[in-house]
C-alpha cells in the first residue's frame, strides 16, 4: 500500500521527535535519518505535526491531475468551508471550486447527509447490529482496528465513507447528465488529512478505487482565494443542511443519527483508549462511538490550513443559515448497496511477532528477557521508540543490541582503558552528578528533591 | 517450554490509572495472536483486579504467566484481607467507598466478574497480611 505519509530525507536530520509521536511504533532512526515500517503507517499524521524540520509530509495529488479528464468534479469536504475568514455563505466556495476548473461540486457533506438517513432508516428497521456501532468515517481509525483491535471489526458500522458515497454517485449522476462515458469523468475529493489521501487510492473497504484523485484542502485554499474574491454571481449550489455539514467535527456525525446514545472521541490517543474499553465490554451504555484521529474531528487534519478550533467556530456560524437536512436516502431494492462497502474489513497482524504461537512466545520471551537489561530511560537513542520497542527490534532483527547507548557505555569504558566513561557521554547517560559540561555552580539550577 | 512471565506494579490510589497493566499485557497477548475472546477475558480478570487492589489495598502487584495451553493471572496485595470470603463474593456486595462510587466503581461485580470470566479461580487471603487471587484462563 502506498502511503500518503512520506519523509523527506534532505530534511530529516534523525532527531528522533517523530518516533514517540507515533501511536502504532511506525518510526525507527536509522544511519540518522528517520525511517516508516510500512506495514504500520495508519497515515494519522501525528509525525507531520511534532517534526521539528518539516521533514515529513503528506503528499496528496498534484492539482494539475485533473487535467487527464474532460469532465472534472469537485468533492469538498466540509472541513474546508471552514477555513476562510469572515465567509458567511457556502456557495462563495463552491462557486469559487467552479472558476479554478471544475466543471460541477458535489458536496461530501451530501454524501453524508444521505449515509446520515441511512443509517436512521437502519436503526429504525431493526437490522441485526454488533452494538455497539463504531463510525466507518475515519480511515486512520479504520486501520488502527484493523491491526490491533480486530475483535472490534464487527462492530465497524456497515457503510461506506461520505466520499466514498459522494464519488460513486456524482460519477454516476454526471454520465447520465451529460452521456459521457464514466471514465471520462475526473472525480477530486478536497481532503483535510493525509488517511484520506490514501483512502482514495487504497480504499479499506472497496474492491477497486472510486476516486481519481485526492487534493490537498491547503493546496485547493491557496488557489481559491482569488477566485472567491473575484465572483461576479454566485449560483445557488449548497445542497446539503446542518447535518452533512456537521460531519467535519467530532460530533456531527453522531448528532444527525438522532437520539442514539452515543459517544464522540478525537484525538488519536483519545480513540486508542477507548478502542481498549470497547474491547474489553466496558461501555455497555452506549449506541454509538463516534471515532476520529484528528482532534475536533476532519477540521484538525493535517492538510488543513486554519487552527481546528476556529474552523469548528465558523462551521457552526455557516450553519446557521442552512436547513437542518436535504437529503433523504430514497435507493431502493439492490440499489441501496450503494453505501455498503464491497467487502468485509480483514485483520492485519501487522503486531504479531510470528504466525506460530510456540514461535511467537519464545520471541516474546526473548523480548522480555531482553528489556529486562535494558535501561528503561526510553531515550531514543538506538533509534526505536522505547526500550520496548527496540528489545522487539532486535528479536525480529530489526537492530543490533549495541545499538543501545548503554552497550556503548561499556565500549567506551574498554577503549579508554578506564572505568569511567562520562568524560566521553553526553548528560543523560552520565553517571555521576556534577560533571555537567557547564559551570558547575549551576547544578544548583536543577531540582533533583522529590516533591510528594 | 518456560511460561513467559510478565509483572506489573500497581499503584494506589490510583484510580484513573487502573487498567494500565490490563491494556499493557493486552498488547502482549496480541502479539502471541491469541484468540481475541481469551484476550478478552484475561483483560476483564486482570482490570477487575486492579480496581479491587487500589480500592481495597493500596494496590499491589500483577503476575501474569504466559502457557502454552493457559494463562495465569496472579494478583497479590499486602492490603487488609478480606474477613469474609464467601460475602465477598456475592454478585452487588460492596465495601467501596464513596469516591470510589462517585467514579462508578463499587458496584459490587469486581470478584464474581472475575470467577465468572476464568477458568478457575482461587482466593489466599489473611486479614491483616494480604490477598492473592490467582485465575487461570484456558486456551
Amino acid at each position: 500500500m502506498k502511503h500518503s505519509v512520506i519523509l523527506d530525507y534532505k530534511r530529516c536530520r534523525g532527531c528522533t521527535t517523530c518516533i514517540k509521536a507515533c501511536p502504532t511504533e511506525a518510526i525507527r532512526v536509522r544511519s540518522g535519518k528517520a525511517a516508516i515500517l510500512n506495514a504500520r503507517c495508519i497515515d494519522c499524521g501525528s509525525c507531520i505535526q511534532v517534526c521539528p524540520h518539516k521533514a515529513i509530509k503528506s503528499v496528496s495529488d498534484p492539482l494539475d491531475a485533473m487535467e487527464r479528464f474532460r469532465y472534472r468534479i469537485a468533492l469538498p469536504d466540509p472541513a474546508l468551508y471552514g477555513q476562510f475568514h469572515h465567509l458567511n455563505d457556502i456557495d462563495i466556495i463552491l462557486n469559487g471550486l467552479l472558476s479554478i476548473g471544475f466543471q460541477e461540486v458535489y458536496e461530501a457533506a451530501k454524501g453524508a447527509e444521505l449515509l446520515s438517513d441511512y443509517a436512521r432508516q437502519c436503526i429504525r428497521s431493526g437490522v441485526e447490529r454488533t452494538m455497539p456501532q463504531i463510525s466507518s468515517a475515519c480511515p486512520t481509525v479504520l486501520r488502527l482496528i484493523r491491526m490491533r483491535f480486530p475483535k472490534l471489526i464487527p462492530h465497524i458500522a456497515d457503510s461506506v465513507t461520505p466520499m466514498e458515497l459522494s464519488a460513486i454517485l456524482a460519477r454516476r449522476e454526471a454520465a447520465e447528465r451529460t452521456g459521457l462515458a464514466p471514465e471520462e469523468i475526473g472525480v477530486f475529493s478536497i481532503v483535510p488529512c493525509s488517511a484520506m489521501v490514501t483512502a482514495a487510492h487504497s480504499p479499506d473497504g472497496l474492491d477497486a478505487p472510486v476516486l481519481d484523485g485526492a487534493f490537498a484542502i491547503r493546496d485547493v485554499y491557496l488557489k481559491l482565494l482569488s477566485p472567491m474574491k473575484e465572483l461576479t454571481e454566485l449560483k445557488p449550489l449548497s445542497s446539503a443542511g446542518i447535518m452533512g455539514v456537521g460531519w467535519a467535527y467530532s460530533g456531527g456525525e453522531s448528532a444527525a443519527r438522532l437520539g442514539e446514545r452515543y459517544l464522540a472521541v478525537d484525538g488519536i490517543r483519545n480513540v486508542i483508549q477507548m478502542l481498549e474499553e470497547i474491547e474489553d465490554g466496558r461501555l455497555p451504555e452506549a449506541d454509538f462511538i463516534e471515532l476520529r484521529a484528528c482532534v475536533q474531528g476532519c477540521v484538525g487534519g493535517c492538510l488543513t490550513v486554519e487552527n481546528p478550533y476556529a474552523a469548528r467556530m465558523r462551521i457552526k456560524n455557516l450553519m446557521k443559515g442552512l436547513p437542518v437536512s436535504l437529503n433523504r436516502f430514497t435507493l431502493e431494492g439492490d440499489d441501496r448497496d450503494v453505501a455498503k462497502p464491497d467487502r468485509a474489513l480483514q485483520y492485519v497482524p501487522v503486531f504479531v511477532l510470528d504466525e506460530d504461537r510456540s514461535v511467537a512466545m519464545e520471541k516474546l520471551a526473548k523480548i522480555e528477557e531482553l528489556e529486562r537489561q535494558l535501561p528503561g530511560l526510553h531515550c531514543g537513542s538506538c533509534g526505536a521508540p522505547s526500550c520496548h520497542a527496540f528489545a522487539e527490534d532486535v528479536v525480529l532483527g530489526r537492530a543490533d543490541r549495541s545499538d543501545c547507548i548503554f552497550k556503548v557505555r561499556e565500549r567506551t569504558e574498554y577503549m579508554a582503558g578506564t572505568d569511567d566513561a562520562d568524560e566521553y557521554l553526553p548528560a543523560p547517560f552520565r553517571q555521576k552528578k556534577g560533571r555537567s559540561g557547564g559551570d558547575p555552580s549551576a547544578e544548583g539550577d536543577f531540582d533533583q528533591e522529590v516533591h510528594v | 517450554m518456560e511460561p513467559i512471565r510478565l509483572n506489573f506494579p500497581v499503584e494506589g490510589g490510583d484510580l484513573i490509572g487502573a487498567g494500565e497493566a490490563s491494556s499493557k499485557m493486552k498488547l502482549a497477548l496480541k502479539k502471541l495472536d491469541l484468540p481475541p475472546e481469551v484476550i478478552r477475558r484475561c483483560s476483564i480478570c486482570m482490570y477487575e483486579g486492579e480496581i479491587n487492589m487500589v480500592i481495597h489495598a493500596d494496590g499491589g502487584r500483577a503476575e501474569v504467566e504466559i502457557h502454552m495451553d493457559h494463562i495465569t493471572i496472579r494478583m497479590v496485595d499486602s492490603g487488609p484481607g478480606i474477613p469474609n470470603v464467601e460475602q465477598a463474593m456475592e454478585p452487588g456486595f460492596s465495601t467501596a467507598g464513596d469516591v470510589a462510587r462517585d467514579l462508578g466503581f463499587g458496584a459490587g461485580m469486581g470478584l464474581p466478574n472475575m470467577r465468572r470470566y476464568s477458568d478457575e479461580m482461587t482466593i489466599d487471603t489473611a486479614v491483616g497480611v494480604g490477598t492473592t487471587v490467582t485465575m487461570r484462563i484456558n486456551l
